[in-house]
């Protein structure tokens, strides 16, 4: 599996595969696949597609040291910048199609609506992670730090459910969420167990 | 369409329904002519009203359903009539499911015929009516009404009904009459997601006595000239326009006159999102969204402009006495 995860066409193929919703998207979009209201469609698929690549790329490090794949750590800087690309997205689909790029209208909508907030927060909050995922930057900053800072990404993870969550609230309709909720608390759990167990070893 | 999805339902082509594009064309060639021309205002009105009416070729779904022209004032709004496909393909009829695609796939299970309609409560002659016996109850009419979804969507729709009013006074309410409760068909056999955790079944909308009397309140038995398709509240369904769609029943089996003021499906699900009058206002927002603007299903494609919403769905001249002197911020 190893030598397959380090194959040169690897990335290129990992990369084409992050952009196949976006080119999904694109040609439901061009033949009039999304039905009666393609804006919310366009809304809501981004959203998704952002909630997903967080599960994905939160999912690298476990499985990395599960299965015993180091390789698989080349791929997660594209994963994040794909999680911040479909948020990126989901973001200006809302403010687009939802506002009209009104500025004034944005800004008051997000102080009023905590589902927004918390969604634009979460934004907010992988803008400096996004900012800092190439090489020099890691170098300036020192691993160290670095790895600190991206740590942010765990609160992301909160925030975005709780979006989802609020989303949800209205119909009362949960299934989805808890599923997205139970995989993102496993990915985190596990790394919560890891730093228990890492403790323990020190002591 | 090019490409058909489980979403496109059924296509039935029935080439002898459909008008043909050259004789639709010279049609509509020549209203316009009127409308546009130095005919004068009100001419010009009737002319839009006639064009908008000839326009409408018969989806051919479903078999048709006759009606004459209304004489109720605002019944027949000018906006362009939004496509039967996106009426039929995206609704909320949770009992078939929550996503807005779900009902138009599986309300084929809803059985409407035999269907009856119990008139109970504070009535002089409560009674059961069956579908044959309300289809003919007062002259069908054709109505075009805006739709506006507490969601932020909009459609514009010809339905084919009569005013609820004309059922009432059938009925003859007693003096202590104050509300009228429907009450919507909750078969778990035939309705898949009945039963789920979503909202109380059955689905209960209730209206005060003077909003049902209102000629604009209407009992819906078809749209675009057919037979209601199931997933849009067959085979009769209540039609509000002035208030969020959700007001509008869906499937009605039972009318029932009450002195008080009965509890509605979503006011019980979540009471500080949605009142009990829930009358369309662009001034008092949902919670977790504005309600100053909706999106026109259909209007312009995708990077259409949303259009402001108006006070009462644009039926205020009709049906703000209503309110007069309410504080509908207290009373949405």
């Amino acid at each position: 599996m190893n030598p397959l995860l380090l194959h040169r066409a690897a990335k290129p193929l990992l990369f084409a595969l992050c952009l196949w919703p976006l080119a999904w998207l694109v040609y439901s979009v061009l033949l009039d696949q999304l039905g009666a209201n393609p804006q919310e469609a366009l809304i809501r698929a981004t959203g998704d597609w952002a909630l997903r690549f967080l599960v994905i790329v939160l999912a690298v490090t476990p499985l990395r040291v599960i299965a015993r794949l180091p390789a698989l750590a080349r791929f997660r800087r594209m994963l994040g910048l794909n999680m911040y690309f479909y948020a990126l997205l989901h973001f200006l689909s809302y403010s687009g199609f939802d506002m009209g790029f009104d500025v004034a209208d944005i800004v008051q909508d997000i102080i009023k609506r905590p589902f927004i907030l918390v969604g634009s927060l979460a934004l907010l909050l992988l803008t400096p992670l996004a900012a800092t995922s190439f090489n020099a930057a890691i170098r300036s900053l020192g691993a160290k730090r670095w790895q600190r800072l991206h740590r942010l990404v765990y609160a992301v993870a909160g925030l975005a459910i709780l979006h989802f969550f609020w989303m949800r609230a209205g119909k009362n309709d949960f299934a989805e969420v808890a599923v997205y909720a139970a995989l993102l608390a496993l990915l985190l759990g596990w790394r919560l167990r890891q730093w228990q167990l890492k403790r323990s070893l020190k002591r | 369409m090019l490409i058909k999805t489980p979403n496109s339902g059924f296509m039935h082509p029935a080439s002898s329904e459909i008008t043909s594009e050259r004789a639709y064309r010279e049609r509509r060639a020549l209203i316009k002519l009127m409308a546009t021309g130095a005919a004068g205002a009100a001419l010009a009105g009737w002319a839009g009203r006639e064009a908008m009416a000839q326009g409408l070729a018969r989806p051919g779904k479903h078999a048709a359903l006759a009606a004459g022209k209304t004489a109720v004032a605002g019944a027949m709004t000018m906006d362009k009539v939004t496509d039967y496909k996106d009426a039929s393909t995206y609704n909320n009829f949770y009992e078939f499911g929550t996503d807005k695609s779900d009902p138009a796939k599986n309300a084929g299970t809803l059985v409407t015929s035999p269907w009856t309609v119990e008139v109970e409560g504070l009535v002089k002659k409560p009674a059961k009516y069956t579908l044959e016996d309300l289809l003919k109850l007062s002259p069908q009419e054709e109505r075009i009404y805006r739709l506006r979804c507490v969601e932020g969507w909009s459609m514009v729709i010809p339905w084919v009904g009569y005013s609820v009013a004309g059922l009432i006074k059938k009925v003859e309410p007693l003096g202590s009459a104050k509300y009228v409760e429907f009450i919507t068909q909750a078969d778990p056999k035939t309705m898949p997601f009945v039963g789920s955790r979503v909202l109380e079944w059955p689905y209960t909308e209730a209206l005060r006595m003077d909003e049902a009397m209102h000629p604009l309140a209407m009992l819906a038995f078809g749209m675009y000239g057919e037979v209601m398709p199931n997933q849009n509240g067959a085979p009769l369904r209540l039609v509000v326009p002035w208030k969020y769609g959700f007001k509008s029943g869906k499937s009605i089996v039972k009318i029932r006159f009450t002195d008080k003021e009965p509890k509605t499906a979503w006011n019980k699900s979540a009471p500080q999102e949605y009142g009990f009058y829930s009358n369309v206002n662009p001034n008092v927002d949902h919670p977790r969204w504005s309600q100053a603007s909706e999106r026109r299903i259909g209007e312009d494609g995708l990077f259409a402009k949303k259009r402001k919403t108006l006070m009462f769905n644009g039926y205020e001249a009709q049906v703000g006495q209503l309110y007069a002197g309410m504080d509908l911020k207290k009373f949405f």
